[in-house]
């Protein structure tokens, strides 16, 4: 899809589609990715669909606002929502070269969720409790090292690609000239780090945990009820649903409808879609159920590694063009 | 060009004017609105000379070293910075209409303002050693006295010592550059010094000449000390000019001297500006991290952004040197986009921290807290300078970093191996950096504006006046459109940028459809922040309504949760120091050898507890302390040799003389 093309009915609704599946999705990844854990961990587990239904349930409740708590608290969780629904609208999951994909590239896909972090840690300090600064503080350390580690990866990738649209990247990686190549690989664990800490997994956060020390995206939003926990919720499936689609969109390309390539193609891309994202549910909950979660103040040095891959990534692209 | 000459002299004239006027009620918003209205008259005089299509306008004046006279010219660099400047300057004159009103030393400000401007302007439109000198170091001089307005508070003289110190060695650095850009025949004036070549050697001297004396101006590490002590000193929208303009004067200076003036650039020379700039970015941020107090941190963070700006100067550099044009366009671009930016954010922030100073009397961010519940408008404009300058899209400060990411992309097909070696690690220290920064601004927002007051003065706030709250809006509202409609601003840039790169220049934006940004080509990289801005505020506000329609739409206030175990005393909050403990033991053990020390009561004793970050800065201990104690060393000895009899002064001459005749002796 060349930039400002004529508006085609067809691309709006492919747009649109995208934007709806995500929505969709998103909440099922988690909760397959807790139902599989709960099986490894010999428990029954709740249907993959729950938190379709605790969605609803925060919904449907009333909110409890803390009386210090301000506009921003109030704002903050739509805020959150949508930039990171529209970040996870701009990358092609079943199909390349959607309507807006040329919008923002990855570099800005990475600072949209430098957004929304942004004002998700205000949100946590806005109250003026401990857990809520805890949380925002840890957050912000982590992201201090896990954004340029992830920028470093979106260097790579588009010193290969020659672009940093992520549609192009998907196009490249679809090509017949990529091979087997060592910065593809230190990339493709850089960005598996930097997706396991930015969604608040095992070993760097546990998601499950309410113990107050132990955790940082949890303690952040603690005060958080009702229909605001409902969005903040929604934002962090969508979230990981986002980092699970750009793994995707990047390594395994295969199946992706090119623009306007039919209403069969486009069966076949979210078809593909969605088998890809189960695999990477099912081996997102194995190796959590395999690890054990670390010290805060190892996480640091966890990210560290991604960040130095990174680098080694694009140095040795600068060097050869070949590796 | 006449025009611009005639409101630069008014606004001599008003400072001269303002002497007798200072202590009337009526001079305050006199000089005020006068500058207010000289600043904004030369923005719009100054706005066609930035195309290069307009012809280059020069003037001699009878002024000055009698028989040369003092030059001036209006190139379209030179009018961009005019831009920043008195852009900076009108706004800074409109906020102290109202801030100005609660100071008590307006003698000690009023004369010296209008100055400040008037020699800030001269330097940009000096086309002679001579004037660029004499206004550079007027201009310290000027911003050194409004450093001193309140020169009884504690740690101001010591500001004001340390600024007048770097700032003469500053000056000292460009003297010798420009002797030597003058070479041996004495040619002072630009032209004559863009003519001549100089040989290899001395080109590098001046480029170390000139990063010594416009980069202390401007706060590179390790020359930035000077800077959080004198910008926070001054009264806040002085501050403001500082932090948010005279830096940027400063990165003119490089500009002019180095691009311009100094013949074709060596690749290595890309080398020092980067690794310069580097460094600066993220120790600036690290230590803009590791402040409690909110204008010194702002301070701390025009050394990042400082940074930044040389980051791309260093690419333009770079490119240059290998007959790359449109890379240096680019990375030309970015910077000058970014001074831009800079300017306007740090200036917001900086109004929005003397609102906040004269609201609650405090800059230590421990006891504020709570503000947004009483200052909305100063709390919504702050907060856009906060995420503007975290590099947030959609707005401005995202689009100038994106510019300079754009740019170090496009450095692989730079030759040498140091430099292919250099920029990777200098794109993540920028990625590091911007990453800090977001961490540092959730630190300076979130414990200032949010949470539950930290003292009775931080409960008790009011919102500040019209004016302030006025100045703050149209920053803010500059911030959100630069970052929105960045090719306009892109474009604009296109006429200074071709003059410096011998023609280059990025595509012409304002075609490209849907308004987006495509530096390069639309195959390799777009923005569009307007839809983005579009698209996020559509999609927030479809949500709201829908969860309000579908949802609850009931809210309860109640106490906070905290776990069941809520405090109601607002020291239980977490603080400035709390907040920053993390980044502080990942990164300040190598940066600042910081440590903590924990001291616990004895058992049964009603002593508190107490931990104590201890920061140690390096550069200050390292370089500044050595050579100020071998200074003091040096005069005790030498102060001696002023109490010796007749019989050993004689002694001395007669040895001085036997040393001289020999030194000829071995000459010839």
């Amino acid at each position: 899809m060349a930039i400002g093309g004529d508006l085609a009915i067809g691309d709006v609704v492919v747009q649109g589609v995208q934007l709806t599946l995500v929505l969709v999705v998103a909440p099922f990844l988690t909760g397959l990715v807790r139902t599989v854990k709960a099986r490894l961990l010999r428990r029954r587990g709740p249907s993959p669909l729950q938190p379709y239904r605790d969605l609803q349930r925060l919904l449907r409740k009333e909110v409890v606002l803390a009386d210090s708590a301000s506009w921003l608290f109030r704002v903050a969780p739509y805020l959150v929502f949508a930039v990171i629904w529209v970040a996870a609208a701009l990358i092609p999951t079943f199909a390349t070269g959607l309507l807006f994909s040329w919008s923002a590239d990855m570099i800005a896909i990475v600072a949209l969720l430098g957004t929304a972090r942004f004002f998700l840690a205000l949100a946590g300090l806005d109250v003026g409790t401990s857990f809520g600064g805890i949380g925002s503080s840890r957050e912000m350390m982590f992201a201090s090292v896990a954004e340029p580690a992830m920028l470093m990866a979106v260097f790579t990738l588009s010193l290969l690609a020659g672009s940093t649209q992520l549609s192009s990247v998907a196009n490249f990686m679809l090509s017949q000239h990529v091979g087997l190549r060592i910065s593809l690989g230190l990339v493709f664990v850089a960005l598996l780090i930097v997706a396991i800490a930015e969604n608040a997994r095992i070993p760097v956060d546990n998601p499950a945990t309410h113990l107050e020390l132990t955790m940082v995206h949890e303690a952040m939003v603690l005060e958080y009820s009702g229909r605001h926990l409902a969005m903040i919720e929604a934002a962090a499936f969508l979230k990981l649903l986002l980092y699970a689609s750009l793994l995707a969109c990047v390594f395994t390309p295969w199946g992706m409808a090119a623009a306007g390539e039919g209403a069969i193609a486009y069966l076949v891309g979210i078809a593909a879609y969605l088998l890809k994202l189960t695999l990477a549910g099912v081996a997102l909950a194995v190796f959590e159920t395999s690890i054990a979660k670390m010290r805060v103040f190892r996480v640091p040095e966890f990210l560290g590694a991604a960040l130095m891959l990174g680098l080694l990534g694009t140095l040795l692209l600068f060097v050869t063009r070949s590796l | 060009m006449n025009l611009i000459l005639v409101l630069v002299a008014s606004l001599f004239l008003a400072a001269i004017a303002a002497m007798p006027l200072c202590r009337r009620p009526v001079g305050r918003p006199a000089v005020y609105g006068f500058t207010f209205a000289v600043c904004t008259a030369i923005v719009v005089a100054a706005l066609p000379a930035l195309s290069a299509a307009e012809a280059v306008a020069a003037r001699v004046l009878p002024l000055g070293i009698p028989w040369i006279g003092a030059h001036f010219r209006l190139d379209p660099l030179a009018a961009f910075f005019l831009l920043v400047i008195n852009l900076g300057g009108a706004a800074a004159s409109f906020y102290a209409i109202g801030y100005g009103r609660h100071e008590q030393a307006n003698e000690r400000i009023l004369p010296f303002f209008p100055a400040f401007l008037a020699a800030m302007n001269l330097v940009v439109l000096a086309d002679d050693a001579f004037v660029f000198l004499f206004s550079w170091e007027l201009m310290s001089l000027a911003s050194w006295a409004l450093v001193m307005a309140h020169h009884h508070d504690r740690g101001t003289q010591h500001a004001g010592y340390v600024y007048l110190l770097m700032a003469s060695f500053g000056t000292l650095c460009l003297l010798l550059a420009f002797g030597l850009l003058a070479g041996t025949h004495g040619g002072y004036l630009f032209p004559a010094m863009r003519e001549g070549s100089l040989p290899r050697f001395a080109q590098a001297l001046v480029l170390v000449l000139v990063l010594l004396g416009a980069g202390s101006k401007a706060g590179i590490v390790p020359l930035h000390v000077w800077l959080p002590l004198a910008h926070p000193a001054a009264p806040s929208h002085v501050s403001a000019l500082m932090s948010g303009v005279m830096t940027k004067v400063a990165i003119y200076g490089l500009i002019r001297l180095i691009f311009d003036l100094s013949g074709p650039p060596e690749w290595w020379w890309g080398v020092i500006v980067l690794v310069v700039g580097a460094v600066t970015a993220v120790l600036g941020v690290l230590y803009a991290l590791m402040q409690h107090d909110l204008k010194r941190l702002l301070a701390y963070h025009t050394v990042e952004n400082i940074g930044i700006i040389y980051i791309g100067l260093g690419l333009a550099l770079a490119f240059l040197a290998n007959g790359m044009a449109t890379g240096a366009a680019l990375a030309l671009t970015a910077a000058l986009f970014h001074v831009l930016n800079h300017s306007l954010f740090k200036s917001l922030l900086f109004f929005g921290s003397g609102a906040v100073l004269r609201a609650t009397g405090e800059r230590d961010m421990e006891h504020l807290g709570g503000l947004i519940h009483r200052m909305p408008v100063t709390t919504a404009t702050f907060l856009t300078g906060c995420a503007a300058i975290s590099a947030l899209p959609p707005l401005n400060g995202f689009v100038s970093e994106w510019l300079t990411f754009q740019a170090i992309l496009i450095s692989p097909s730079l030759p040498q191996w140091g430099l292919k070696f250099l920029v990777p690690a200098v794109g993540a220290a920028l990625a590091l950096s911007a990453a800090l920064a977001a961490a540092c601004f959730v630190k300076a927002f979130g414990i200032t504006f949010l949470g539950r007051p930290r003292s009775r003065a931080a409960a008790q706030a009011q919102e500040v006046d019209a004016f302030s709250t006025g100045a703050m809006i149209v920053l803010a509202a500059l911030c959100v459109l630069a970052g929105v409609l960045p090719s306009l601003a892109v474009d604009a840039l296109s006429g200074v940028v071709e003059t410096l790169t011998a023609g280059a220049r990025l595509p012409q934006q304002a075609t490209m459809p849907w308004l987006s940004l495509i530096p390069v080509s639309a195959a390799r990289s777009s923005y569009n922040g307007l839809i983005l801005l579009v698209f996020i505020a559509v999609t927030s506000t479809v949500v709201a309504a829908f969860v309000r329609r579908l949802g609850s739409h009931t809210v309860r206030r109640s106490a906070a949760w905290d776990c069941g175990t809520p405090d109601p005393s607002p020291i239980t909050q977490y603080t400035a120091g709390s907040f920053a403990q993390p980044i502080r033991r990942v990164f300040g053990r190598t940066a600042f050898r910081a440590s903590e020390h924990v001291e616990m009561p004895e058992p049964a004793s009603l002593e508190p507890a107490r931990l104590r970050a201890d920061l140690r800065d390096l550069v200050w201990e390292y370089l500044f302390a050595p050579i100020a104690s071998a200074i003091t060393y040096a005069s005790g000895r030498i102060n001696a040799l002023q109490f010796l009899t007749i019989r050993r002064y004689l002694a001395l001459v007669f040895a001085v003389l036997l040393l001289l005749l020999s030194g000829l002796a071995l000459w010839q």
